[in-house]
């Protein structure tokens, strides 16, 4: 049992290779009882890896976790006892429908009858699935699967909930049905820690990793993040996103430059003095009375401001 | 072992075997078509051979002897062929695979020193036909000469003659018709039992790793043994539904005589099913592509099953290295238990060799099974 004030989950210089790839290099951190801890990183970071390793389900090469007090490369099974996992891929049985994958998962974690109905009523609820009960898993949408996942590792109140990307193709409603679920959890002081490639999602957890080539580049919170962040960041507004990013490519002062949708947003060293310069040099390329004001960091920002990676074309 | 997670597996596996309908398939109906085909299309049993006959004197007496081969019932007589040319090219069409010759002095010889020679050619490529066509040949003129040397005694006005009148008694035990059905369709029932279980169980840990289910499964506390049982579970129900189909339509459609006791049937049934199911499994935790796993499955069980557990190539006429061979192919165990317990009504206490057989080989595959699978990426 994780005692007061003890980390709930404590990871020390885990490693793992495939052959000569090293997905991921002595790693640590540790998190809090009761914490939404986000793994946050590119395709290829190794957020996959590191959840698979905290689930028990791969051998890492070096390091140690310990879940709970329980040491999970000596312990894997008695650590899968308070641990749930949902991995990224869909992983219930598709020729099941919700009802019997719910049970089947709650007969291995050994839920007695009672707290299964009204556990599987409340969660069903909250995720909206209750009118699906009798539906094959298969048939449900992309969005109610996850949500089926959720229930299905949230059916035996686990100590410890790992979510490997768990909204990735999810749509917005359903998002939020999980997110509710989440924050829901938290509460009743279930550690979680997911992986996530969406930045509004990173924004989201109390804590996050930044992850790259396998390795922890920052680890703070979202706030604290933010503030880390080298240089301020100005917003401009504009009908032609490209056309703005292309006047503004390698100008001095210009750290970096990230297409937002309808805005660019633009990483200067100094707001003051850069944002008459490049209003100027919007003007030149016929990109006139654009606005160019300061404004917050996204996680987005500062991610791609830490890891100093552009948005692609 | 947790007895709620094992039986919770079991479920969960009955019910994806019920809605699959490839794995119902191969359950259910591959036992059926592989009895039809089996059961009808297997048969050591030769009759109405095609044959010539070159009646080179056409008398009274070689006709004779052309109607005993006639009457036995295991020749067909097509051609009457006229001269030594038409018989070869009869056999070249494939018109025929005996032929008698009967010389022109034929009753001639007989009537002046009570004994004529016949001949009798085969057509030799397929050597199994060619020995039992010869033995029936043997046969026929054995109870040819019976009546010849009778009738010549007879003529000659001399006492029977106690020498050169010999009678084949054939004594023959078990399987008194020596309808090679009876030997061959329990032996079926071996081989169809051995591929269909095999094939069942050789998909049900492929299929999780195929279908993305595995890796939440490994991350339950559910063990590795209680994985293995409860997959087994629901196949060994199948095993013995499909063992007491195919062992009912040996008795009641083929009528195969079973002399045995139902109880001994089902120990070695129930040994056999453990020893089938778990080889599938062993192949389906090595294997984790559903169709990787099932040709393997099929390349293990069929050629061993079919040549060397003694179903129609018999055991004893095999080469020592290969007879040594056979005692690794588990349903050679399997087959003799079978016939044994059919046609001569033996016991467990009679069969104790082969059941101890099944014994050691279940209890090997077992325990390889148990350590086989590994909760691990």
């Amino acid at each position: 049992m994780a005692g007061p004030g003890e980390a709930a989950i404590r990871v020390q210089g885990l490693s793992k290779s495939f052959g000569p790839v090293r997905a991921v290099r002595a790693i640590g951190f540790d998190v809090s009882p009761g914490e939404i801890f986000g793994l946050v990183g590119p395709d290829g970071a190794g957020k996959t890896t590191t959840m698979r390793m905290l689930a028990a389900v791969l051998q890492p090469d070096a390091g140690e976790i310990v879940i709970d007090g329980v040491n999970v490369a000596a312990e894997p099974e008695r650590a899968k006892l308070h641990l749930s996992y949902m991995p990224q891929r869909f992983g219930l049985y598709e020729d099941l429908t919700v009802s019997e994958n719910i049970f089947f998962y709650a007969e291995l974690f050994g839920v007695s009858r009672n707290d299964r109905m009204t556990r599987s009523q409340q969660l069903l609820g909250a995720a909206g699935l209750l009118p699906f009960r009798r539906r094959l898993a298969g048939q449900l949408s992309g969005g109610m699967k996850q949500k089926l996942g959720l229930v299905c590792a949230l059916i035996h109140t686990p100590k410890v909930l790992l979510l490997d990307e768990p909204t990735t193709g999810v749509d917005p409603v359903s998002r939020r049905d999980f997110w509710a679920i989440l924050y829901d959890l938290r509460e009743s002081g279930v550690t979680i820690v997911l992986s996530t490639a969406y930045m509004d999602e990173a924004e989201r957890c109390s804590r996050l990793a930044l992850l790259h080539g396998g390795a922890i580049r920052y680890c703070d919170t979202p706030s604290r993040l933010k503030v880390s962040m080298p240089g301020a960041l100005l917003a401009i507004p504009a009908t032609d996103p490209r056309g703005v990013r292309d006047a503004l490519t390698g100008k001095p002062g210009v750290l970096g430059i990230l297409l937002m949708g309808d805005r660019v947003h633009v990483r200067v060293d100094d707001a003051a003095r850069r944002i008459p310069e490049l209003q100027r040099l919007l003007a030149e390329r016929g990109i006139t009375e654009a606005s160019v004001e300061p404004t917050e960091p996204g996680i987005e920002d500062v991610f791609v401001a830490l890891l100093g990676q552009g948005s692609g074309p | 072992m947790n007895l709620r997670r094992l039986l919770a597996m079991a479920l969960k596996e009955a019910l994806q075997i019920w809605r699959d309908p490839r794995s119902l398939a191969v359950a259910l109906l591959m036992p059926l078509m592989q009895m039809a085909i089996l059961g009808y299309g297997v048969s050591l049993d030769i009759k109405h051979v095609p044959l010539c006959i070159y009646d080179q004197e056409n008398s009274q007496a070689s006709r004779a002897v052309v109607e005993r081969f006639v009457s036995s019932g295991w020749f067909s007589v097509g051609h009457v062929i006229t001269r030594y040319s038409g018989i070869r090219r009869a056999m070249d069409r494939s018109e025929c695979i005996a032929a008698i010759v009967i010389p022109a002095n034929f009753s001639r010889t007989l009537a002046a020193t009570g004994s004529a020679p016949v001949q009798a050619i085969f057509d030799a490529t397929d050597v199994n036909t060619t020995n039992i066509a010869l033995g029936y040949a043997q046969g026929v003129v054995a109870q040819e000469n019976a009546d010849i040397s009778t009738q010549w005694d007879m003529s000659h006005d001399v006492q029977p003659s106690q020498a050169g009148q010999i009678e084949l008694d054939p004594s023959v035990w078990f399987n008194e018709t020596l309808d090679s059905r009876y030997f061959i369709i329990p032996g079926v029932v071996a081989v169809i039992l051995a591929l269909v279980g095999a094939q069942l169980t050789s998909l049900t840990i492929s299929r999780e790793w195929e279908r993305g289910t595995m890796e939440q499964l490994i991350s339950t506390p559910i063990s590795a043994l209680e994985v293995m049982l409860g997959k087994l579970i629901p196949y060994f129900a199948i095993g013995l539904v499909d063992a007491a189909f195919c062992l009912g339509v040996t008795i009641f459609w083929f009528g195969v005589p079973f002399r045995g006791d139902v109880a001994t049937l089902f120990v070695t049934t129930a040994l056999f099913n453990i020893v089938v199911l778990g080889i599938g499994y062993l192949i389906s935790v090595r294997i984790r592509s559903q169709l990787g796993a099932s040709q393997i499955a099929l390349m293990v069980t069929m050629l061993p099953t079919t040549l060397l557990s003694g179903y129609t190539f018999p055991i004893d006429q095999m080469p020592a290295p290969i007879r040594a061979l056979t005692y690794i192919v588990y349903p050679r165990y399997y087959v003799t238990i079978l016939r044994a317990i059919f046609l001569k009504g033996s016991g467990l206490a009679d069969l104790w060799g082969p059941v101890l057989g099944l014994c050691l080989y279940a209890a090997a595959i077992i325990w390889l099974a148990s350590r086989a699978f590994r909760k691990q990426l």
